[in-house]
C-alpha cells in the first residue's frame, strides 16, 4: 500500500476504496493549503517527506485506529510536491456501519498523522519561504 | 578504534542548510545519535543554537539521542513535523 502521492488526490476514488455494503455513512476529511499561516499570506506549499517511513509511520497509525474501531475501514493519501491555495494535501475516509465511528476514527487519523509521520512542510507568500515549525523549536 | 559507516539523511530545513540529501559518515564504534548531532552543529553555524537535537530516526523508526549507531545505519535528523 502506498499512501503518499505526487499527483491530485482524488477523494471519489478514496472513498469507493474503502466502502462496503455494510457501511451506512463514511467521513471524508481533506486538509486544503490556506492563503495565510499566523498572520503572514500563503501561496504556495512544498510537501517534502521521507518517504519510505512516512508510508511505515502512516501504515502503524492506521493499524493503531484500526485497533480502537474495529468496524472502521480506513483509508489515507498525502499529496507531496508543490501545492497551491486550494489543492488538498491530505485525504482520509473512514467508513463504519454507524456514523459515530467514522467521525471519531477520522478525526484520530488526523491528528495522529500531524503527531508523528515524517512530511514537513515549506509555505512560500510575498514575505519570502519558510519551513513551518522549524524557528526556535529545534 | 573500529570505524563504521552511517548514512545521515537530510529533509527539509536540515537539506537546506547541509546543501545536500545525504552523507556518508565515517564513525568510531560507541557514536550516537546525539554525538553526530554536535558534528553537524559543529559544521553548520545555522544548527549552533539547537543544543538539543531533532527526533531522530534510525533505519526508518524513531529511535531514542543516546542510541549508539552501528555499521550499515541509516540516520535522519527529524525536524518538527508538519503534515496534514
Amino acid at each position: 500500500m502506498t499512501y503518499l502521492t505526487d499527483d491530485p488526490i482524488d477523494p471519489r476514488a478514496l472513498v469507493e476504496s474503502v466502502m462496503r455494503r455494510s457501511d451506512g455513512a463514511y467521513v471524508l476529511f481533506e486538509g486544503v493549503v490556506r492563503d495565510h499561516h499566523e498572520g503572514k499570506a500563503v501561496e504556495s506549499i512544498f510537501y517534502d517527506a521521507y518517504r519510505p517511513m512516512a508510508e511505515k509511520e502512516i501504515e502503524s497509525i492506521l493499524r493503531e485506529v484500526q485497533a480502537q474501531f474495529p468496524d472502521v475501514a480506513l483509508a489515507v493519501v498525502h499529496r507531496l510536491g508543490h501545492l497551491i491555495v486550494g489543492d488538498a494535501s491530505i485525504a482520509i475516509v473512514a467508513a463504519s456501519p454507524h456514523r459515530a465511528e467514522s467521525f471519531a476514527a477520522c478525526r484520530l487519523v488526523i491528528d495522529r498523522i500531524k503527531e508523528t509521520v515524517p512530511i514537513w512542510k515549506k509555505e512560500r507568500g510575498p514575505d519570502g519561504e519558510e519551513w513551518v515549525g522549524w524557528q526556535g523549536q529545534c | 578504534m573500529l570505524r563504521m559507516k552511517v548514512r545521515l539523511l537530510f529533509f527539509a530545513v536540515l537539506r537546506d542548510i547541509a546543501g545536500s540529501d545525504e552523507q556518508v559518515l565515517a564513525v568510531d564504534e560507541g557514536t550516537t545519535a546525539r554525538d553526530v548531532w554536535e558534528s553537524l552543529r559543529r559544521t553548520y553555524a545555522k544548527l549552533a543554537a539547537y543544543t538539543q537535537p531533532p527526533m531522530i530516526a534510525i533505519n526508518e523508526s524513531y529511535a531514542a539521542p543516546d542510541a549508539v549507531l552501528r555499521d550499515g545505519d541509516e540516520l535522519a535528523f527529524i525536524p518538527p513535523v508538519a503534515g496534514g
